[in-house]
């Protein structure tokens, strides 16, 4: 009972605020799904008294979604150590950003129909973390991305917002067709998808091949690939990266829960979930390595140079979910999932804090057209500055205990891919440091370079706004070490059997000293490089940039991901798709079918004599059928061997 | 209730309202107004005596049920009624829709409407008779003269070019039907009779299996249709009324993968056996293709049919893995498509009555003005997109179960809809009801109307609460499939034993 409240107290906030929005009018609606959600935290703070600190699993069935000979999926809630964890996170951050959302969006037309997509949004992810299945798992996750796909073009006047929203979408769906396939391919290998009996079976698959298109692989590196394919989409990985920076079209308290605490570590949640399977393949897990280490380091990259308060946070997000996987990667889900425990807090809090900068300066998100706000809005400037310290890792903040665990991991594996993790782990430290101090120098300090209207109404947030950002600051200051005693305690017992790590990839010894101290170093370097060039001699970033064009140019155009894409998939896709249209509907098919019909039958009573033979048109048919045999002979050779 | 003929009233009942409109006489606004009203209550009825099939049926039972039979035309060539758990569905798909038809169809018919409403009812009953025959004439007979009053509602009450449309429509149909009455014709002179449980199980030599399997298969795949007989789905659509559509996508495209289920897979298994890599192919270019073609289109009835034909690849595959998953997936598809296909037809016909155009540019807003509507095709656009939760996911996923069983080729590139169907259903969404208005007559556009919401709302339930509890659908054609796989099974056996005694 308590696990089902948990879950479907923020529905029934949805369905209430969405369904009668109208008649309940906008207060109602949003002290409703406010106070659901927040009672469903509570909830699920003793649900982890419970279950983390007591131990105790549970899942509780519900009833059958779907069943077809051997093919079940049951709707049913999971509740173990991981879940408790997500839990957490999910409802608390959920429910302090309902609160801020109430001041933020004061004076908007759709605020029932915000507030029912947010409430949506979190019993999505809830399902999405509490299920004992790939399919309920997938069910979440999709639902997280509709919801997502809802609240980037909630904005739905402006076409910016409605294009990000669904680029979003498709380019979530890209990763959800490994996704899916990936959940056939577990049906097909272990004849089951509940997480139970393919993680008891998972060991005798051990060194089996699958055939996959045509060629042979080992059976869990080809499913733990397609799987973690479905990760990269939704948490933002090189390469499907490319929509987080434009979902933060979404009102602001989105992109903190959303698009920072919540739904983009659902790939890192499930890779974590599913370590039962991605232990035994060493390739997937150095594949999981370099792409986190990528992303981490070319997000950051990014970060460097980007203008808008929102996407410098966005990309920052990138480079920190990076991180989490890469620890994964080498094993370290703990410590994956630790970070990604410390990240909702303080992402959270810099988002909202953005949001509190955007809010005072009327619209404004340009760091360009900021400056000097430290003196007019301070309660955000000191909330920024703890969120930039917990992001930096500084010593004591969240950060600092999550962002060593991870960086002290991926030395220890002694791997290729586990040094390569390190080395791009701590270049990121330099950048994110970086980054997190030009975006506070620039917004906070100098001298304004907003008009002076704008200078003139700009104000502090109300309490509603700033009693979120302070629990959440209270969580970016503290999450670090309530996680350090509890999750790493007596070598991470915490987590029980809800994460699975083979012996032969776990790794003790003694740190040297410089691993210890190298990442809180990285942090300083970059605080004072900031300093340098944003307080001390602010000319020089101009310069260097003039010095530098091609690099400047590669980072500020995004390492031209877009316009590749736009290249080599978006305008092909169309221009195959006009092709099909205009000639193989209409010029072939039709015209050969029953137009072609017709005009024969014309021809032959028009000129009966003289037999009309359209060549073009025969080297179509050809074409076609040619077309229809390959086809065949393809899947039939290849995919179908008797 | 085992004497009761429910089938053949089920069948005759909409015959009988069409009879008393027939006979309507006297003023024309009186009489369409009683015509309506007319029309509305029979299919109401039918509706609601074909609930009974559904609380009647025994789903245990793997056979035939609500069985009637009468001598007819000769020996052999009988009048045999009956449904078992794949066909029933179809047949409350059908009663279900028409009210629902003919209700959408209330304003927007404003000449000869007697004649409209029996031409639907006439429609109504040659689809319940497809559902329900066992006999392979009366089988045809109802499948052909289904063609006429779907041929009339376009032709008469359609668009600009619709006798362009009609007269594409019968050219692809009547190839298709003729190659079928010669392979019945076959059947007969073979087996002397046409009863299709009595050919179901009938040993047909695998080379004339091949024959008579292009025979059938050719007027199936125009029927569904599958690429490249699409051609003609399009046009009709574009041309048809609303409720023309509705009922051309969601149940009239069924027949064809109906026929599949119970003409190719049950009597001649050898040659679907072997022929399935090539309905593979045909399926999987009709997915990616259509889809493409789909992103292209700048009528909404274009592109939603165009979509149409993608997911009837997902049928055609699913039946064709003989798998059980595949061929649950395929009918789940069908009957899920059968709600979100009409659902999305009758979105265009909303706004099509109040601004009388189908081009997507001509919209853009419609949010604005009409938050309820809105609301109502986010569901059926997701659904069209197959998101968990909505019915439409449910057919398609088990679908790939089933394919990636046989071929992953087939399960990689047929899951590529994932991406496709994403594409082209929220692009539409976005062209027609997200962004700012521009146009001066959609600023004044009125939202969903009580009898439009009356329409819409069922489907709506429908499409959710068969997305997370498909159980009852599933239920009742788990014995059905699992006994038609099964006799599929012994029956390639038996022919391979066959085979591997002739080669001694």
């Amino acid at each position: 009972m308590l696990y089902a409240l948990v879950v479907f107290l923020p529905l029934a906030g949805a369905l209430g605020a969405g369904l009668f929005g109208r008649w309940l009018g906008d207060r109602a609606a949003m002290l409703l799904t406010a106070t659901l959600v927040s009672t469903a935290a509570v909830l699920s703070m003793v649900v982890f008294t419970l279950v983390g600190i007591g131990g105790e699993t549970v899942t509780v069935p519900l009833f059958t979604w779907i069943q077809a000979d051997g093919f079940i999926a049951e709707w049913s809630l999971r509740v173990d150590q991981l879940t408790a964890v997500m839990l957490v996170v999910v409802t608390v951050v959920s429910s302090v950003v309902h609160w801020y959302s109430i001041g933020y969006m004061h004076g908007d037309k759709g605020i029932p129909r915000f507030f029912a997509y947010l409430s949506l949004f979190t019993f999505a992810m809830l399902a999405l973390v509490t299920s004992d299945n790939f399919l309920q798992m997938f069910f979440g996750w999709e639902g997280v991305g509709v919801c997502s796909y809802l609240l980037i073009g909630f904005w739905h006047d402006r076409p910016s917002a409605n294009a990000a929203a669904i680029k979003a979408f498709i380019v979530n769906r890209v990763g959800d067709f490994g996704f899916a396939l990936g959940i056939v391919g577990v049906f097909f290998v272990f004849e089951s998808i509940s997480f139970g009996t393919v993680f008891d079976d998972a060991p005798s698959m051990v060194g089996t091949s699958l055939e996959f298109l045509g060629g042979h692989f080992d059976t869990l590196t080809v499913l733990t690939v397609l799987l973690f394919i479905g990760a990269m989409g939704k948490s933002a990985q090189i390469g499907l990266h490319t929509w987080l920076p434009d979902a933060m079209e979404g009102p602001t308290p989105v992109s903190a829960l959303i698009h920072a605490a919540t739904m983009v570590t659902a790939g890192v949640f499930m890779v974590a979930r599913l370590s039962p399977l991605f232990e035994y393949s060493d390739f997937t897990l150095g594949l999981v390595t370099l792409v986190g280490a990528a992303t981490a380091l070319m997000a950051a990259t990014i970060g460097l140079v980007q203008n808008d308060i929102k996407r410098v946070v966005a990309y920052s997000t990138c480079s920190q979910l990076g991180y989490m996987f890469f620890a994964c990667g080498v094993s370290a889900y703990s410590a994956g999932i630790f970070h990604l425990f410390t990240h909702a807090f303080f992402k959270a809090l810099l988002f909202l804090g953005a949001g509190s900068v955007i809010h005072a300066l009327s619209g404004e998100q340009d760091l360009r057209r900021m400056g000097g706000l430290r003196k007019t809005i301070p309660i955000t400037y000191v909330m920024m500055w703890i969120g930039s310290l917990a992001l930096a890792g500084m010593p004591v903040f969240a950060g600092f205990f999550s962002k060593d665990a991870i960086l002290e991991s991926a030395w220890a594996a002694h791997t290729v891919t586990g040094n390569i993790a390190f080395v791009a782990g701590l270049v990121a430290a330099v950048l994110t440091a970086f980054y997190s101090w030009r975006l506070l120098f620039l917004a906070f300090h100098g001298k304004p370079r907003a008009s002076h209207d704008v200078m003139h109404h700009a104000h502090e947030s109300p309490p509603i706004m700033t009693v979120p950002l302070a629990v959440l600051a209270f969580g970016a200051i503290f999450a670090g070490i309530f996680g350090e005693v509890v999750f790493r305690e007596e070598g991470g017992e915490f987590w029980g059997e809800s994460i699975l790590v083979l012996a032969s990839h776990l790794h003790h010894g003694e740190m040297p000293v410089w691993v210890l101290v190298l990442p809180t170093a990285a942090g300083l370097v970059g605080i004072a490089t900031a300093w340098w060039f944003y307080i001390y001699n602010p000319a020089l970033p101009a310069r260097l940039a003039a010095n530098l064009p091609g690099l400047y140019r590669f980072f500020l155009n995004k390492w031209y991901f877009d316009e590749l894409y736009d290249a080599v998939l978006v305008r092909p896709a169309r221009t195959i798709g006009w092709v099909l249209w205009r000639v193989g509907d209409g010029q072939i098919i039709d015209r050969l079918g029953p137009n072609g019909v017709a005009a024969r039958v014309v021809d032959l009573a028009r000129r009966a004599t003289r037999l009309q033979t359209g060549y073009v048109y025969h080297y179509a048919f050809v074409m076609l059928i040619g077309l229809v045999a390959i086809a065949t002979w393809f899947l039939w050779a290849v995919g179908l061997q008797p | 209730m085992t004497d009761f003929p429910l089938l053949s009233l089920l069948v005759f009942l909409p015959a009988v309202g069409a009879l008393f409109l027939l006979v309507l006489r006297g003023e024309a606004e009186l009489v369409a107004r009683n015509a309506r009203n007319i029309a509305l209550w029979t299919s109401v009825i039918t509706f609601g005596f074909s609930l009974l099939l559904w609380t009647g049926f025994d789903t245990r039972d793997p056979g035939y049920q609500f069985e009637e039979s009468a001598p007819w035309i000769a020996d052999g060539i009988g009048y045999h009624l009956g449904v078992d758990g794949i066909s029933m569905l179809f047949i409350i798909l059908t009663t279900f829709l028409t009210p629902i038809c003919i209700l959408a169809s209330w304003k927007s018919i404003k000449t000869r409407v007697k004649e409209y409403l029996i031409a639907f009812l006439i429609m109504e009953m040659l689809m319940i008779g497809v559902f329900c025959a066992l006999d392979f004439v009366l089988f045809y007979l109802f499948f052909e003269a289904g063609l006429i009053p779907m041929f009339l509602i376009i032709g008469i009450w359609g668009a600009d070019n619709r006798v362009y449309a009609t007269f594409k429509f019968f050219l692809y149909t009547l190839l298709g039907s003729v190659l079928m009455l010669l392979g019945i014709l076959w059947l007969y002179f073979h087996f002397g009779t046409t009863d299709i449980p009595t050919l179901t199980g009938q040993m047909i030599d695998p080379g004339w299996q091949k024959v008579l399997w292009f025979a059938f298969f050719i007027a199936f795949a125009v029927k569904i249709p599958m690429w490249p007989v699409h051609t003609w789905l399009p046009d009709a659509h574009v041309e048809a009324p609303t409720a023309g559509s509705v009922i051309l996508a969601a149940v009239l495209l069924k027949i064809g993968g109906y026929g599949m289920l119970r003409i190719l897979l049950p009597i001649l298994p050898d040659a679907s056996a072997a022929l399935a890599p090539l309905v593979f192919a045909m399926s999987v270019i009709a997915i990616i293709y259509t889809s493409l073609v789909a992103l292209m289109q700048e009528d909404m009835k274009k592109l939603i049919a165009y979509s149409s034909i993608a997911h009837m690849g997902f049928v055609t595959i699913g039946i064709f893995t003989a798998t059980v998953t595949g061929i649950e997936g395929a009918i789940t598809v069908m009957l899920s498509h059968g709600l979100v296909s009409a659902a999305l037809f009758l979105c265009v016909g909303v706004v099509y009555d109040r601004i009388h155009t189908r081009r997507i540019d001509r919209y853009g807003g419609l949010v604005q003005r009409m938050p309820l509507y809105a609301a109502a095709f986010l569901v059926f656009t997701m659904a069209n997109v197959g998101l968990p939760g909505t019915s439409g996911f449910v057919g398609e996923f088990l679908v790939l179960v089933g394919a990636f069983q046989v071929s992953t080729w087939v399960a990689f590139l047929a899951a590529t809809s994932v991406v496709l169907s994403a594409a082209y259903a929220l692009w539409l969404y976005r062209r027609v009801v997200f962004g700012v208005i521009t146009r001066d007559d959609l600023k004044d556009i009125l939202d969903l109307n009580r009898r439009e919401i009356l329409i819409l709302a069922p489907l709506v339930v429908l499409i959710l609460f068969f997305g997370v509890w498909p159980m009852p659908l599933l239920n009742v054609f788990h014995a059905a499939v699992g006994d038609l796989v099964e006799r599929h099974d012994v029956a390639l056996a038996a022919a391979r034993n066959a085979a591997t005694l002739a080669a001694r």
